[in-house]
């Protein structure tokens, strides 16, 4: 502790081209949403970035919210020094002081040149944090379960008497809400509009009566996969780099339905209070660099933030990322201001319906 | 086998006058070692018995047995004229008084004594009178209301006494009932449970190690050892005629003499410490010139001022003096080393020796008893 | 030297457990409870619209100048110190639109200094008042009303929550109505197991032991993965029934993932609770109670009925006390494997404190649940003491 402050106060760290070649912290504590994806972080961000600069990083899982946070920042011990976190998370950590400032100047251009401003896709850089993938809300069919007609749309999907079958349903309303009003036939552009309005969302939760008698409910990605292999559940609303991830490397018999899929972003940011900040600065900015961005696609299905990346990707893994101009024709943005407006109220509103 | 042949025959031996008889019972646990090795047993109806004997005598398995909780593994337990060997304990009518108490806690100690009643369907009001009749036969009137646990350790006792007598059973078994109890609250149970029986005239099966007991509560006592009677008498028999050595040692003190026999009498004729020829009455026949034991007890043994008082005397010396109000207890050696106790009662008639003076000790012939073979271990 | 008086020296013994108590158990729970009822967040960042709301009637329509002015500068001062955010989204909790007009009304006061009304007409809707002047109350019962799902209307009536916002009361229910029926299920099963507890030989006893805490020698999840492998559709148990032609195909028993799952998981993982004060009970009864009762004309329905069982009694209550008290706070397993209809209060108390992060309801629903199991236990003691020894 004594000797890393002395180090940093005389200046010992020196700092090349954005990658740092010696630290005064051994070692990082990165928490992120486990499985699969922590994964693919670890092999296109972790381990890559430890070997150049000797910075060790621990991986810790966590459920997304904000609760540890705040208790570790409120508390003054931090114990997590970056977190991957979604973007209504971002929203809020930041009004709330839990995460550092992003220095938008300091990230490193794209592999193409191109300066990070305009290399980084509309969105993916927070005043908090900064994008790493594209990540994409879909449905995910149990194949065996469906022997004659197959299920393509999202209509299909609540139409439990052609389709019958268990669903499985998250418990947090995100992205649920918006299927519902499309199902019912609102069009995506008008989706949230709809939703601003109380008949709106009466509307969607009287869809969503529809499936309540089949529908199973999830909380984590893991739950979402084991319900879904199990056989517990025909289809369910699923993250689809995990559901990819079980299709080509677990061969399991699942297909991603990607009608009016719904795609929002994952964002790395600096925890408030860190005592390795220059460390996890330096991370950030590595690991949302052209290449590491790239290679994660290798991992999982996930789309890079950076227009730089798209030309480095395998052409075989790109066809099933949500990006993908086939799988992006019907999608839908999340809109995760709208969500810090309504989200309390909805939440409320949908833990009630849950409940009974 | 034995239990079929013995239902359809009136047991042999017993009368009506008999409330409890013993055929030939034996137990064992593990089907080789035998705890109760054969007891034959007749308790008179209104008798108290005591069975009497040290832990591990089989005393408790015999009372287990009369109680129900074990069966026999053989012979036949017939109480009121009924083979009973095979019938579980509730269906036996005989109260039982545990070393423990066992009032059930849960219960007020009006509530434990209508227990017994109430299982035998008796009516509210016939109830509150002999729980009112039993209350005031162990004078614990106005205790009705209270929980064992608010009672002396000798009030819950006399609860569980009543407990046992209030539904008249043909038979009261009694289990060590005074041995939770402190010296002073011993005796007065004792005298209690005597009047006891002496108002009700029960049937009474007492279980005890203490010989005192025994022998003042009892009409006959039973002296078991290593699972069979040892020896069943009045006290009285008990004490002054025992029939063996081990008899002899469990009641009450008793002095050992090691002897050599010389002739058989009556009275038989012995040898003590090599020199002094002695008479005494001898219980078992053994040949001449082996060695015996005479047994005579302390207030028997009484000094003498010349050798002509008493038809036996010994020399001893005088090694210990005890003051114990009534009377002075003397321990004195033979010259072999043997010790004799002896008391002088403290009523000024005979002058107290000094520890390191020689002695002469003397008795009738008729007070001591000589048995086959040497000091036996088993004897205190 | 004058001698420690032994009144002191028992205070010091006692000391390092009553620190310890304070800190880690009366001290939260007296922050848990501080919190359900006091909320300084928003009267901090609007002082000054605090004290010129202080006054104002909200009866009589709009506030005053005084009011409009003190919001405005309040919020120039907020977006000085960057903390718009903050009072938006928090305000945005209680009324869903409140962090656009927040956000929006700042900006505007930021660039030009217009007033009020004319950056927004929601500034003219006395409830919007009505909302600031109760939020920046720092006392407030609102959580309280919150959690059995009633609500305080502008007006200032109270008033039930709306029909599809209903939950708590619902789910309070619920959450007692499981922990009874888990109760209930563990005397059933534990009272025989306990007495063959106490009753067998070493070794069978060591067996009887060894299954009871199981239980509590299986990690979390292990347990729980167990049980999913085991009770779900395409479980261990279905596919037996389906397979013996018990149950068809398309009727597969729904154990798992709603209440069934979280009444089977809880009463196995609670039952060592119940069994083993229960044993210790049974244990401690010698054989002669049961021989006395015998004696005494007793049968073994009798002696049961009336000896044995009123003596165990105690160790049933505080067995059963125990299961439920801890029935009522159990939420990982049924966050795991009750599904919706598996879902208790502790659940939502889980949720408000890790996800919505709205520690005040979260403090109030504990706070409530507190209640419930302290008055129980003071019924509980009572009955024991007066029942039995």
């Amino acid at each position: 502790m004594s000797i890393s402050r002395l180090a940093r106060a005389t200046g010992l760290c020196v700092l090349g081209l954005g990658i740092p070649s010696s630290f005064a912290a051994e070692s990082l504590t990165i928490a992120s949403f486990g499985g699969q994806y922590t994964a693919s972080q670890r092999q296109a961000h972790y381990e890559p970035f430890s070997k150049e600069t000797g910075v060790d990083i621990k991986s810790v899982d966590y459920n997304g919210g904000l609760a540890e946070l705040v208790a570790q920042v409120r508390s003054g011990s931090v114990s997590w020094d970056v977190v991957d976190v979604e973007m209504q998370d971002l929203d809020r950590g930041c009004a709330d002081g839990l995460f550092e400032k992003v220095d938008i100047d300091a990230l490193p251009a794209g592999a193409d040149k191109r300066a990070a401003k305009d290399d980084f896709l509309d969105g993916a850089l927070q005043p908090c944090g900064v994008g790493s993938v594209v990540w994409s809300n879909v449905i995910a069919v149990n194949e065996p379960a469906f022997q004659d007609a197959k299920p393509q749309t999202i209509e299909d999907f609540f139409d439990v008497e052609r389709f019958p079958g268990k669903r499985g349903l998250p418990k947090r309303p995100n992205a649920l809400l918006e299927w519902a009003l499309m199902a019912d036939g609102v069009a995506p552009g008008d989706v949230y509009a709809t939703l601003s309005s109380e008949e709106g969302v009466d509307r969607a939760f009287r869809k969503l009566d529809t499936i309540k008698d089949q529908a199973v409910f999830w909380e984590t990605g893991a739950q979402m996969i084991q319900l879904l292999v199990d056989g517990e559940v025909a289809m369910s609303t699923a993250y689809n780099g995990r559901v990819q991830g079980a299709i080509s490397d677990e061969g399991k018999p699942l297909r991603i339905l990607w009608d009016r899929q719904i795609w929002n972003a994952d964002y790395y940011a600096v925890v408030k209070g860190t005592h390795a900040k220059k460390e996890a600065d330096a991370f950030v900015r590595y690991a949302t660099g052209t290449v590491p961005l790239a290679a994660q696609t290798g991992f999982i299905a996930y789309g890079p933030v950076r227009r730089s990346a798209e030309a480095l990707i395998n052409p075989a893994k790109a066809a099933n990322l949500p990006t993908a101009k086939a799988n992006f024709r019907h999608a839908l943005a999340f809109n995760s201001k709208w969500w810090t407006d309504h989200g309390e109220a909805i939440s409320e509103r949908y833990a009630s319906w849950l409940a009974r | 086998m034995l239990n079929a042949a013995v239902k359809n025959r009136p047991p042999s031996g017993a009368t009506f006058e008999h409330a409890v008889v013993l055929q030939n019972v034996v137990k064992s646990y593990d089907g080789t070692t035998q705890v109760v090795k054969g007891v034959d047993l007749s308790v008179r109806s209104g008798e108290f018995l005591t069975i009497l004997g040290p832990s591990g005598s089989g005393k408790t398995s015999l009372l287990m047995m009369l109680a129900g909780f074990e069966q026999p593994s053989d012979g036949a337990i017939i109480i009121g004229g009924r083979d009973v060997s095979r019938q579980p304990a509730h269906k036996r009518n005989i109260g039982m008084v545990f070393q423990q108490y066992a009032l059930f806690p849960h219960l007020t100690v009006a509530q434990n004594l209508a227990f017994p009643l109430e299982m035998r369907r008796m009516g509210r009001r016939e109830i509150d009178d002999r729980v009112g009749w039993a209350l005031n036969l162990v004078k614990l009137e106005g205790l009705g209301a209270r929980r064992p646990a608010q009672l002396s350790g000798g009030q819950q006792q006399r609860i569980a006494v009543a407990r046992a007598l209030i539904f008249e059973p043909q038979l009261v078994l009694m289990d060590e009932p005074l041995g939770a109890l402190d010296k002073q609250l011993r005796q007065q149970m004792q005298d209690e449970i005597a009047r006891l029986h002496h108002e009700l005239r029960p049937t009474i099966i007492y279980v005890t190690h203490d010989q005192g007991e025994a022998i003042s509560l009892s009409d006959r006592v039973a002296v078991f050892e290593g699972g069979k009677i040892s020896q069943i008498d009045p006290p009285t028999a008990l004490y002054n005629a025992p029939r063996n050595d081990f008899v002899a040692g469990f009641i009450g003190e008793n002095n050992r003499i090691p002897a050599r026999i010389i002739s058989h009498g009556p009275p038989s004729r012995l040898a003590v410490s090599g020199r002094a020829i002695v008479s005494a009455l001898s219980v078992d026949i053994a040949p001449t010139e082996t060695h015996a034991c005479i047994m005579i007890r302390p207030e028997r043994l009484r000094r003498v001022a010349h050798l002509c008082q008493l038809p036996n005397t010994i020399d001893v010396v005088v090694s210990e003096v005890s003051y114990h109000g009534d009377s002075y207890r003397l321990r004195a050696s033979l010259d072999d080393g043997i010790d004799v106790i002896t008391r002088i009662p403290n009523d000024g008639t005979q002058s107290i020796p000094d520890i390191g003076e020689s002695i002469l000790l003397g008795w009738s012939t008729e007070d001591a008893r000589a048995f086959a073979g040497g000091v036996s271990a088993t004897i205190r | 030297m004058r001698q420690r008086s032994p009144h002191r020296t028992g205070w010091t013994l006692v000391l390092p457990l009553l620190v310890f108590t304070l800190v880690t158990f009366l001290a939260p729970i007296g922050f848990m409870l501080w919190k359900s009822v006091y909320d300084p967040e928003v009267a901090g960042l609007l002082g000054q619209t605090r004290q010129a709301l202080a006054k104002w009637q909200t009866s009589t329509g709009l506030p005053g100048p005084e009011g409009f002015d003190a919001l405005s500068r309040d919020l120039r001062d907020l977006t000085g110190d960057g903390r718009v955010s903050q009072l938006a989204l928090r305000l945005n909790r209680e009324r869903s639109g409140m962090r656009q007009l927040i956000e929006v009304t700042a900006d505007a006061i930021a660039e030009y200094d217009r007033p009020l009304l004319e950056i927004d007409p929601r500034w003219g809707d006395p409830d919007t008042w009505v909302l600031l002047k109760r939020m920046t109350q720092p006392l407030t019962a609102r959580y309280f009303l919150s959690a059995v799902d009633l609500q305080q209307t502008p007006q200032g009536s109270i008033v039930r929550q709306d029909e599809s916002r209903r939950i708590y009361v619902y789910l309070f229910g619920r959450t007692i109505l499981v922990a009874s029926v888990v109760t209930a299920v563990c005397i059933i099963l534990g009272y025989p197991f306990a007495y063959a507890l106490a009753t067998a030989r070493p070794r069978m006893q060591r067996l009887l032991f060894f299954i009871v805490m199981l239980p509590f020698w299986t990690s979390l999840l292990v347990r729980t993965t167990a049980w999913i492998v085991l009770l779900q559709r395409r479980g261990v148990l279905n596919e037996i029934l389906v397979a013996m032609n018990i149950v068809s195909e398309r009727s597969r028993l729904e154990l798992i993932y709603n209440l069934s799952g979280t009444l089977i998981v809880m009463t196995h993982v609670l039952l060592p609770f119940f069994v083993l004060p229960l044993y210790a009970v049974m244990k401690g009864i010698p054989k002669q109670y049961v021989r006395a009762g015998k004696s005494l004309g007793a049968g073994p329905v009798r002696v049961f009925l009336r000896i044995y069982l009123p003596m165990t009694l105690p160790g049933v209550l505080a067995g059963a006390a125990l299961v439920f008290i801890l029935s009522l706070g159990y939420y990982v397993t049924p966050a795991l494997v009750g599904g919706r209809t598996g879902q208790l209060i502790s659940n939502q108390i889980a949720f408000h404190v890790q996800t919505s992060l709205n520690w005040g309801l979260a403090a109030a629903l504990g706070s409530i649940l507190l209640v419930i199991v302290v008055v129980l236990t003071m019924l509980l003691s009572r009955v024991t003491q007066r029942g039995v020894l």
